[in-house]
């Protein structure tokens, strides 16, 4: 029911505008365009409110204290987790860990597997990965001496499909997939993969940080072993994400890192663990970054993903047009299947001189190799410029963009 | 609109990202080196002749910003006929000019185009990256240099 009424309300970018303090303020005399969102997104200000409110009313250790302060911080902490575990539709809360990010998540994830794995066993990860989805893996092969395999990318910035499938075999004991490129755009067939992979009985992990705030994700009809995201790509503060994991494959997994909270029995002579996710969440985690999450997810279900993926994509589409009319620039990634991202190059302008000069137009863009080097090499650049949009961007924003992009190629000469 | 930036891109510095001077492979290099920007992705090569501790020829090769790339053009141009010691001189002088320490702008000759960056600290490194690369190789180094 409620949902329904949500749906029918006309999506209002300039009453989400004034959620968001950060975005009023001048930049370089010019009014601030964020549109650095796939690094990260702004906050809106019931999320700072909830760490205010959680400093100023509830802080307190959890799991321990049996004070009143303790007993709420728990509550706010845990039900955190319930809402994760509703936004990606797990099956149970237990599935649910607290980490750092979508990096440490995949390197818990392949920390345990190290343990598991053995030579010549191979780890298949795609072209498009961001180094988080890459280097945790070469550091499995290192540990194992198993071998990682990559499949490749097509022109468009697409996954092949059918050379994905050729590097399937007996020997693949593990398959680390992004949901959604950040330098690219590009989203994946993810449930097609996950359906491949699970013909050979191959656990697979989705990188979920960028696709997190664009695309609606339930783990169960995906049926992913493991699903991974920050809390700072969904509007939620830094130092805060999460890791789903089927249960019985997380039971089975080594714990990460020793330390208080994921104990139940400790001796000098042996220790048992805690049961899942708490194994996994040693020490005092970070208590407000959890609840900020969680009131990121509230606000987000506020205004309906599906009503923030369409206003994305009809930014994304209109600002592709409008840079096609650009003679100087070219689009890198090119996807059927995109997300709100506009990487792309001018003809004889470096990235870095873009971003400086696109920042002293107020606008915020990304220039650089977004932590995705092998991507770069592919499309034979160094480095990219990137626009990223959000649920609060604009048409104007788009069109300050291209005139920034026009006023700096007039300057270049 | 963009006025305010020529302090950093002045005209001399969009002059030499067009024309770079000594963009070459040298053949016959006594010495090269490669130098890498791990947190852009800025690679050059550079590459010296040396006669009797002076140095008689520099080039360089290399995909970078406008910044770096008139930073190597005007480094290789004002290094040549400099002794090792004078070149190792200008490097702790530029590096001085460049991360914003008073320095007497007439003895860096026409590098002093440069001294806007050490406004942009997140492009300090753009402009230092040659000079890296170069007080390396005059130290003997063989393995890349990074400017991190």
């Amino acid at each position: 029911m409620n949902k329904a009424v949500e749906n029918i309300r006309p999506y209002d970018v300039d009453s989400i505008r004034q959620d968001f303090p950060v975005l009023h303020q001048q930049v370089h005399g010019k009014p601030l365009v964020y549109l650095d969102n796939a690094a990260t997104s702004q906050k809106p200000k019931a999320v700072i409110d909830s760490l205010v409110h959680y400093y100023q009313n509830d802080n307190a250790n959890i799991h321990r204290g049996v004070h009143t302060l303790s007993e709420r911080a728990t509550l706010s902490y845990e039900n955190s987790r319930k809402k994760v575990q509703c936004f990606l539709n797990a099956a149970s809360e237990k599935e649910i860990v607290f980490t750092r990010g979508a990096t440490e998540a995949i390197n818990l994830v392949a920390n345990a597997y190290a343990q598991t794995l053995k030579a010549n066993d191979e780890v298949l990860i795609t072209a498009m990965e961001h180094h988080s989805n890459i280097v945790p893996w070469q550091m499995l092969c290192e540990k194992t001496g198993a071998i990682l395999k990559v499949a490749p990318i097509n022109e468009q910035g697409e996954l092949i499909l059918d050379q994905f499938e050729a590097l399937i075999s007996k020997k693949t004991k593990f398959a680390a997939i992004s949901h959604m490129s950040n330098a690219l755009g590009s989203i994946n067939p993810i449930k097609q993969l996950i359906d491949l992979l699970h013909q050979h009985d191959i656990p697979v992990l989705i990188d979920g940080a960028q696709a997190i705030p664009h695309i609606a994700v339930d783990v169960q009809a995906l049926g992913c072993d493991f699903y991974v995201f920050s809390g700072h790509k969904l509007y939620a503060p830094t130092g805060i994400g999460a890791l789903y994991g089927k249960l019985e494959l997380l039971e089975k997994m080594a714990p990460y890192q020793g330390g208080g909270d994921m104990i139940s029995v400790v001796t000098f002579d042996k220790t048992v663990y805690s049961k899942v996710p708490y194994k996994f969440e040693a020490g005092t985690p970070n208590i407000a970054g959890t609840i900020g999450l969680g009131a990121a997810l509230d606000y987000v279900n506020s205004i309906g993903l599906d009503a923030i993926a369409a206003h994305e994509d009809s930014l994304l589409v209109y600002a592709t047009e409008q840079a096609k009319r650009i003679d100087k620039l070219r689009i890198i990634g090119t996807a059927k299947q995109k997300g709100a991202i506009l990487s792309f190059v001018l003809d004889g302008i470096h990235p870095h001189d873009i971003g400086t000069m696109m920042d002293h137009q107020g606008i915020a863009i990304r220039a650089g190799h977004h932590c995705a080097m092998p991507v770069m090499d592919f499309f034979a650049v160094p480095a990219t410029a990137r626009a990223s949009f959000a649920m609060y961007n604009t048409h104007q924003e788009v069109d300050a963009l291209m005139a920034g992009i026009e006023n700096l190629i007039e300057m270049f000469g | 609109m963009l006025d305010d930036l020529r302090d950093l891109y002045q005209e001399v510095i969009f002059d030499h990202n067009r024309n770079p001077r000594n963009f070459r492979v040298m053949e016959d290099a006594d010495r090269q080196i490669d130098g890498f920007n791990p947190l852009c992705g800025d690679r050059l090569t550079l590459f010296i002749k040396l006669d009797d501790g002076k140095i008689i020829d520099a080039s360089f090769q290399g995909q970078g910003c406008a910044i770096s790339t008139a930073s190597a053009s005007l480094m290789t141009d004002i290094i040549k006929g400099q002794s090792e010691q004078e070149a190792q001189q200008l490097f702790a002088l530029f590096h001085k000019m460049a991360t914003g320490e008073q320095v007497e702008m007439d003895d860096l000759g026409k590098l002093a185009v440069l001294a806007g960056v050490c406004e942009y600290p997140a492009r300090v490194k753009c402009a230092t990256l040659p000079w890296h690369t170069l007080d390396a190789l005059l130290k003997g180094a063989e393995e890349p240099v990074t400017t991190e």
